[in-house]
């Protein structure tokens, strides 16, 4: 009783914070209620049982994914945006979008019985089970998926190392040219 | 247990809990200040009270009935949300805490239930098999009340101390985590309590088996190194580097607001401290010399508090004996140093727990 209390009150925050975020206008707004999505996501996780993937939701979504995104915002000092109207392509297909999708998954939920259901906190998600499922019978995928990002990793790393930085891998190392030039203006001015 | 009686207890359970860390928070507050005077040959406070000691609580009254400012220039909700979301996470991590082992209280009654019997509670407001993660979990939302203050109070300063902060906080949060993995690997469990279990015990009748004895020194100092950047200590305060930020995030606060983040810096110290002695020094386990069993029952909590007071001491004595990290050098420093070494570590334990099993 006080479970399913909680998923409902949870479900309606998740909804609530999703709204917000795209009603807001300012970027901050917007991505604080973001962080409000994930941990109660994290929270219908736990109540579902699934203490585990409910934990990682919260260290890595709301802990620190949503940080990075908060300091970009900062550092771009994104201010308030503009209102519009909204695309017009966005209201003819968006709203009779969500129209059948909705009517589409009701439809399903109601003549689909074999579908099956889950109780409350029946989800087998202590780190055991999750770890016996990650490392026996997903291991390759697991591990591809790792190397994927591992991939994906030093493409960032590439990408974001200026090109004299990679030709100077040692900040004591000699300067490169644009450097000198730097320090020769800095000469002149004084 | 009905679930009337449930609630009861958990808030009696919680109530206690908080009203003892925030006791333990003003008191680390006198102790900063009293250690600190003595390592600098002065006194410290000595006027209110004994020795002092209840500085913390005209500290209180005063940042109570200091004016509140409140800068034009800032964004008001989360100018205002800030301290109370980095005092809220600091608090709430405490919750998942063991303080000792299993306690009888005694016959209880609660309303007009019936008597429950002899009632007993572990000293912890909740013993979850994921207790490890939750800590870790509620510590990484606590950036957010740094990061938020920074940027809500519009200034340069502020913002500076904020950015430093989160970006110093992600960094050493990945060598802090990894550290403890080989602490986990080692008891088979992210339960606090299983944790600290699987240190009973001793090795040749006198050393104890605490992980820091037990292959984990090197995971030790790691965590210990990165929990101090983690909380912003000395030597690596520089979200608060007074001589270049003025005072970092917090320069636009005042009064109870501005006493909000330092309480929530130093109960993120006890939080830490806390998950130092339950993971690397046994937690309650320690010597019972005694017999009786009230002092049985003692014991282990007394353990537990000197622990955890030997981690208080050490901040301070760190903090006015080093001097404060370059930025890149921080940086560098948890990325290529201490990153590194808790892989290796996590590699060595695993390695050896796959040999034993």
């Amino acid at each position: 009783m006080l479970t399913l209390a909680l998923f409902l009150f949870f479900g309606a925050v998740c909804v609530a914070g999703a709204v917000n975020l795209l009603v807001q206008s300012h970027p901050i707004n917007s991505a604080l209620s973001l962080i409000v999505v994930m941990a109660s996501l994290a929270a219908e996780y736990l109540l579902l049982g699934a203490e585990f993937v409910a934990a990682v939701q919260v260290i890595v979504y709301a802990g620190a994914i949503m940080v990075l995104f908060l300091i970009t915002i900062m550092l771009l000092n994104a201010g308030k945006e503009d209102r519009t109207k909204g695309s017009r392509v966005a209201t003819l297909l968006g709203v009779p979008g969500v129209v059948i999708g909705g009517v589409l998954v009701a439809w399903t939920l109601i003549h689909r019985s074999d579908m099956g259901s889950v109780a409350i906190g029946a989800l087998p998600g202590d780190p055991k089970a999750i770890a016996r499922l990650l490392f026996h019978e997903f291991l390759l995928p697991f591990e591809v998926t790792s190397v994927l990002i591992l991939i994906a990793i030093m493409g960032a790393v590439v990408l974001a190392s200026r090109p004299e930085a990679i030709a100077r891998p040692h900040p004591g190392g000699p300067a490169s040219q644009e450097e000198r030039k730097l320090v020769a203006v800095g000469k002149a001015r004084s | 247990m009905s679930i009337t009686t449930f609630i009861i207890i958990s808030i009696i359970k919680s109530a206690a809990v908080i009203g003892i860390l925030l006791t333990a928070v003003a008191y680390s507050v006198w102790l900063e200040r009293k250690v600190s005077a003595h390592i600098q040959n002065r006194w410290g406070p000595t006027k209110v009270g004994p020795f002092g000691l209840l500085q913390p609580m005209a500290d209180g009254v005063k940042f109570i009935f200091k004016e509140d400012l409140t800068q034009p220039h800032v964004y008001k909700p989360l100018y205002i949300a800030a301290p109370i979301i980095a005092v809220v996470f600091a608090i709430t991590s405490i919750s998942v805490i063991p303080f000792g082992n299993w306690v009888n209280v005694g016959p209880i009654q609660v309303g007009h239930s019936p008597n429950f019997g002899s009632w007993g509670t572990y000293l912890q407001i909740t013993d979850v098999n994921i207790g490890l993660l939750i800590v870790l979990g509620i510590t990484s939302m606590g950036v957010y009340g740094v990061a938020l203050a920074g940027w809500s109070s519009n200034s340069k300063y502020a913002l500076l101390g904020g950015l430093r902060a989160s970006a110093q906080m992600i960094s050493y949060e990945v060598s802090l985590g990894l550290s403890l993995v080989g602490v986990v690997l080692m008891a088979g469990s992210l339960s606090l309590r299983d944790i600290v279990d699987a240190q009973g015990g001793v090795f040749w009748h006198f050393i104890p088996r605490w992980n820091i004895f037990h292959g984990q020194t090197l995971a030790f100092f790691i965590y210990l190194i990165s929990a101090y950047a983690e909380t912003n200590r000395t030597p690596f305060d520089l979200p608060e580097a007074e001589s270049e930020l003025v005072a970092g995030y917090h320069t636009e606060y005042s009064a109870m607001k501005f006493a909000m983040f330092f309480m929530a810096e130093y109960a993120n110290m006890v939080t830490v401290a806390c998950i130092a002695t339950l993971l690397f020094l046994g937690g309650w386990h320690g010597p019972l010399i005694f017999a009786s069993p009230i002092l049985q029952a003692i014991m282990p909590v007394v353990w537990f508090c000197l622990k955890v007071f030997f981690f208080m001491f050490l901040y301070v004595w760190v903090r006015w004996t080093l001097p404060r990290f370059r930025y890149d050098q921080l940086m560098a420093f948890g990325w290529k140093i201490l990153l590194p070494l808790a892989l290796a570590n996590i590699v060595y334990t695993a390695l050896v727990v796959a040999w034993r099993a």
